[in-house]
């Protein structure tokens, strides 16, 4: 058994949700090798090789994917699948975009989102907005992987000493290609990996008055931001911020949830908080169900005291 | 252009599923039922490109037992021309689904498929993506913004770090992201027109395709549950709990 991990990276570094996936995929069983496709992806490869755990790296330069183009991408991993009995990614937009692609190609079924390794070919996983937890066992000889990142430890990223191997690139697919991003850059923690995360709903208003309330308590806290769906779809916060089942699935040390109802497709987002704090002028906002520290008021007062008492 | 927009048909959003005590399966016995909400922006979305005059024809497939034909029909209501029933009562996973639609697009040959980016009841976000793969054709997945021009679909997805965009060849997979569009409202006189639209239905192994589930489900639990929380009285006492009873600040 061994098993292969698509890193995602940024050709400079190593992405941490591809620590999470190391240690999901130290779970099934023998070696680990970490794939690392890019373009000047030099000190991405060989920080991949420091992660501890890792067997081996396998290095592969191309133009085309310098923006990680799921028909290339997958084509690589199709071309390196050789003997691999488990082929992981990270539960993230680029993972859940190429993996499926890699699955269909090898005519595997894929177990997306897995939050635990049973044993090399049983796995749990969140169904129905995580309302359910299904044991799934998969019979394929070849277990194509999502992680949910939240689910398992992050590797340690120094300690490894892995060999790096260079493989040659497939071609370019010809059939995508990249126009243009807008990617927002920030000086607060990545969502999904801070310990913190100060979340807003629509009962901020405007997008004024969510940033304006809301970043001086995120940076009192050191927190990120996040956002319910309906705040986003308002307008007030980016589509990046949005936590919830089809958004960003987070599990930090504490939630603070200000003026959000705590909709089911939200509460799939964040109910695996260590502590979680809601703030909504609603007695029956059904947030207060998951709860540790429920506080009825209007958050355009608490918050302002919340900031001030820290 | 031919559009074709798989849809499935699942547990209702609004509705908080039930896991069976025997831990089998989730209750789904008399609960209501609804098109995958994706789908619906899907369908929308083809729709609004045939009324831009860029589609010719927008096609629904749907595969499962003979009650997907209602949300059929739905598609249909909201502006889809026809329809196609994969009917079966097997378990159908994405792998068998992205197959059973392989067989209809290379019989139907559209220039785009557009599919929901997941269905809300397995969460998998897999079978577009496996479609694509199976067709060997590019996709842009959860797109927030499709156009349509020149032979080629250039398509805003929302991606981790914010937005980006790409440009695929035609014919192409797309799967939706829910601000896409806000899919309209269904009004009688059009579902009165569905009932009269042609759904045709056909057999998996007249498609000659294998759909034997490739995962097994060995057992369905209920989440862990978190322990009861208190509602505190002021801003004070949250933030001394927070330090002195979670210590998380």
């Amino acid at each position: 058994m061994t098993s292969l991990v698509i890193a995602e990276h940024d050709n400079a570094s190593i992405r941490p949700a591809t620590l999470n996936t190391v240690t999901a995929a130290s779970q099934c069983g023998g070696e680990v090798h970490v794939l690392v496709a890019g373009s000047g992806a030099q000190a991405a490869a060989a920080a991949a090789a420091q992660i501890a755990g890792v067997a081996k790296v396998i290095h592969v330069e191309g133009e085309h994917f310098a923006h990680g183009l799921a028909e290339n991408m997958a084509a690589q991993v199709i071309a390196l699948a050789g003997s691999y009995s488990h082929i992981l990614f990270p539960a993230t937009a680029s993972g859940k975009n190429i993996a499926p692609r890699v699955a269909a190609l090898l005519d595997v079924g894929q177990v997306s989102d897995i939050t635990k390794v049973d044993s090399p070919d049983t796995f749990e996983r969140p169904i129905y907005a995580g309302n359910a937890i299904a044991i799934v066992q998969s019979l394929d000889s070849v277990k194509v992987i999502t992680v949910r990142t939240t689910g398992f430890d992050a590797a340690p990223s120094t300690g490894g000493s892995a060999a790096i191997e260079t493989q040659g690139a497939v071609a370019d697919s010809g059939k995508s290609a990249f126009v243009g991003s807008e990617i927002a850059k920030s000086d607060r923690p990545e969502l999904t990996a801070a310990k913190v995360i100060v979340s807003g709903g629509r009962a901020l208003g405007s997008s004024e008055k969510f940033h304006e309330v809301l970043e001086p308590l995120a940076d009192k806290l050191g927190a990120a931001l996040g956002a319910s769906r309906a705040a986003v779809d308002a307008g007030y916060a980016p589509n990046d911020w949005q936590v919830g089942q089809t958004g960003k699935i987070v599990a930090p040390q504490l939630y603070v949830a200000v003026g959000i109802s705590g909709a089911i497709q939200h509460l799939a987002g964040m109910k695996d908080a260590k502590v979680i704090v809601a703030i909504n002028k609603d007695a029956e906002a059904p947030i207060f169900g998951v709860a540790d520290y429920g506080l009825e008021a209007d958050l355009f007062t608490a918050v302002p005291e919340l900031i001030a008492a820290l | 252009m031919k559009i074709f927009v798989p849809v499935k048909r699942v547990v209702d959003y609004n509705v908080k599923v039930r896991v069976k005590s025997d831990g089998s399966g989730v209750d789904i016995a008399n609960v209501k039922m609804s098109m995958n909400p994706f789908d619906e922006i899907a369908i929308e979305e083809a729709v609004r490109l045939k009324e831009k005059g860029v589609a010719s024809e927008v096609v629904a497939v749907s595969c499962g037992a003979a009650q997907c034909q209602e949300t059929l029909r739905t598609a249909m209501a909201i502006g889809a021309d026809r329809a196609i029933l994969v009917e079966t009562t097997e378990e159908l996973q994405p792998l068998a689904v992205a197959k059973l639609l392989k067989a209809l697009m290379d019989k139907e040959a559209p220039q785009l498929v557009i599919l929901g980016k997941q269905a809300i009841d397995d969460d998998c976000n897999q079978t577009g993506q496996m479609l694509a793969a199976l067709l060997g054709w590019g996709q842009a997945t959860f797109a927030s913004k499709v156009e349509v021009a020149d032979g080629k679909a250039v398509v805003t997805r929302e991606v981790d770090g914010g937005l980006e965009t790409l440009s695929l060849t035609l014919p192409a997979i797309v799967t939706t992201d829910l601000r896409l569009n806000e899919p309209r409202y269904v009004t009688l006189p059009n579902i009165m027109k569905a009932k009269k639209k042609v759904l045709d239905r056909v057999l998996p192994a007249e498609l000659g395709v294998d759909v034997a589930p490739r995962i097994k489900t060995l057992k369905v639990s209920e989440p862990p549950k978190r322990s009861a929380g208190v509602k505190v009285a002021d801003v004070a006492t949250l933030v001394d709990k927070l330090r002195n009873e979670a210590k998380v600040i």
